[in-house]
């Protein structure tokens, strides 16, 4: 088939080849563009539906979602014995907070989310009011998990335990780290010879050294480094040794960033008589921390995960528990279930924090829009 | 077309046996230079002679070691008082542009007035407006430099430059960057400024804009100010041999 003719300058924009585009382009282009790509294909598909059919009896369809013991599991079916959850899931939730006041670890955790949302959303409408709620809601936080005020019942801090423990420990460590991660990313790029090197010994030193040992530190130690007559819980000291660690690591993350931004920046900032903290809020941090996005997000995933090393120091985070409940004659030897429900936890936080990386990158996107 | 010159006497810039190293390289040597309100001087000259590094100096984005800067009556020193005092008074206009690429076009224009000279930000977004009106981009206010052309990020620049109300403009090779069918557009941005009476410091190559618009042209090499005329005589009856060797190889291709 030949083409028309057009006049030179006046050739129009044709549609591209039929089977390029489109559903069945994109089938033809990655699946079946070969005989032995078609192959592995259909081979890939038969493997798959066997694999995930075998697993899904597993997990769902042979599983007992409640029963007494492994014994009595066993009995009714073959597949996953959920009970050891089920049975469990308020020590897995909350480990032994007293069950008459988990509400306030409920409170404390749904309102977390009005903390947090104009912090993640800059977009949101009433950003003003509800960021004044971001500002006090640590007190507030504070206040409902610990008791103590309002005649709300003082908890122990070693009846903390599970998931609440996990989150404790993970967003408050993700929530200070960050302000210190960026003032020693500034503080190591200082002109100013003992912030530097303060900063570069701070650094180099929380980096060099296993987390298990800051931790053992926190449990063992930290108390001697303190002025006397302070006595941290152990749950604050180790929060201030996760927040250690990982603005370390954020650090170096951010100095990245800052030294990916171009001279010129810095040069049409001070032509226009910006003085360092102006460069620095307004030029600096906003694209470095762009920049630095996904590692940020990195270490951040890195430190929840972390915290389940908690459990050296007596801490029973949830990976504690499930070792509590495994310990228990009756659900003796589920280990399968209770830890792959631990992950699925962390799998499910950490591809949250993950997802919303990936959509703040985006709409920090400046260029192509 | 010939821009009606309006110097006056009293010089804005003085510049007085100046000096400067990078670590043990000699880049300016004894330079001495005058410069009057309203006047229009560009700087030419082979690449490494110096230039940017003379008018880099001016805001101190360069630091020079031995001699004097004069800026509006304020000494160039490392007192931070006076380089405040000087960088709203001197805008410069950069080769690669230098915008901020996370900030909007008018953003761009308006952070400085916001926070250096505490300008309501209703105000400073009204000026910004009327000064992208005059660089002729008045509808891109609203996107990122990143969707703009090289010739309309230029212009851009330019126009934040303006938003400080500066008395003196440096402009460091603006149209180097760019591709030839934009040139022209920031070359009119720059005559149009020019008659308006700004005092401008001009380091390019654009011979045709020099003979338009400059007052006094400068020839830089090896980090001297090797001969300074009025364009007439620049290009028409140039003194010095590596003058004329220059404009033969800049003028004749």
């Amino acid at each position: 088939m030949s083409l028309e003719t057009y006049k030179p300058g006046s050739y129009p924009n044709l549609p591209p080849p039929a089977g390029t585009v489109g559903v069945y382009g994109w089938l033809k282009n990655n699946l079946f563009s070969s005989v032995s790509n078609s192959l592995l294909t259909i081979l890939s598909v038969i493997l798959l539906y066997y694999l995930i059919d075998s697993i899904i009896g597993w997990f769902f369809f042979d599983a007992v979602f409640d029963a007494d013991s492994k014994i009595e599991c066993r009995k009714i079916n073959d597949g996953a014995c959920w009970a050891v959850i089920t049975r469990r899931v308020g020590q897995f939730v909350y480990g032994f907070y007293p069950e008459a006041e988990r509400w306030r670890i409920d409170l404390t955790f749904y309102t977390m989310f009005f903390a947090f949302a104009p912090l993640l959303y800059p977009d949101l409408p009433k950003r003003k009011w509800l960021l004044w709620f971001s500002g006090i809601y640590p007190i507030f936080a504070f206040i409902l998990i610990n008791g103590g005020f309002f005649g709300l019942p003082k908890i122990e801090y070693s009846l903390f335990g599970g998931f609440m423990l996990t989150v404790i420990l993970g967003v408050s460590g993700i929530v200070c780290s960050l302000p210190i991660g960026i003032l020693l990313a500034l503080g190591r790029q200082s002109k100013l010879t003992v912030v530097r090197t303060l900063s570069v010994c701070f650094i180099e030193f929380m980096r060099g050294v296993p987390l298990i040992t800051l931790l053992f530190v926190a449990s063992s130690m930290l108390n001697y480094f303190m002025p006397p007559g302070t006595n941290f819980s152990i749950l604050v000291r180790v929060i201030i040794m996760f927040t250690f660690f990982s603005a370390a690591y954020i650090a170096e993350v951010i100095r990245g960033g800052i030294q990916a931004i171009p001279k010129g920046q810095y040069e049409a900032a001070d032509a226009l008589g910006l003085n360092y903290w102006q460069t620095t809020r307004f030029i600096t941090l906003p694209q470095a921390l762009k920049i630095s996005i996904p590692g940020i997000v990195n270490t951040f995933i890195g430190l929840y995960k972390d915290t389940t090393l908690v459990v050296v120091i007596g801490l029973l985070d949830p990976l504690g528990i499930g070792r509590a409940a495994l310990a228990d004659t009756k659900w003796n030897g589920l280990s399968t279930e209770t830890y792959l429900f631990v992950a699925l936890f962390f799998f499910v936080s950490c591809f949250a924090m993950s997802r919303y990386s990936l959509w703040l990158e985006n709409k920090l996107n400046t260029e192509n829009k | 077309m010939v821009i009606k010159k309006n110097t006056s006497s009293k010089p804005v810039i003085e510049i007085k046996e100046m000096h400067k190293w990078f670590g043990t390289f000699h880049v300016l040597k004894n330079i001495s230079l005058g410069v009057n309100q309203g006047e229009r001087i560009v700087i030419c000259g082979p690449s490494g002679s110096g230039k940017s590094t003379l008018i880099r100096c001016i805001n101190r984005l360069e630091v020079h070691q031995r001699g004097d800067i004069i800026v509006n009556d304020v000494e160039l020193t490392g007192d931070l008082k006076n380089l405040e005092a000087i960088r709203s008074d001197v805008g410069m206009v950069f080769q690669s542009f230098n915008l901020f690429p996370h900030l909007t076009v008018l953003e761009n224009c308006t952070l400085a007035p916001i926070w250096v000279k505490g300008l309501p930000k209703k105000d400073a977004n009204e000026l910004a407006m009327e000064l992208l009106t005059r660089v002729k981009i008045p509808e891109q206010a609203l996107k990122f430099p990143g969707q703009l052309s090289g010739g309309q990020q230029q212009r851009v620049a330019i126009a934040r430059s303006l938003c400080m109300q500066p008395k003196i403009m440096l402009f460091d090779e603006p149209t180097s960057a760019l591709d030839p069918e934009m040139i022209k557009e920031v070359l009119d941005t720059m005559i149009e400024l020019a008659e308006t009476g700004m005092t401008m410091l001009v380091v390019t190559h654009e011979m045709g804009f020099a003979k338009k618009v400059a007052d006094s042209v400068i020839f830089m090499d090896e980090g001297e100010i090797i001969e300074q005329n009025d364009p007439k005589n620049f290009f028409n009856n140039p003194k010095n041999d590596r003058t004329k060797l220059f404009l033969s190889q800049i003028l004749n291709h």
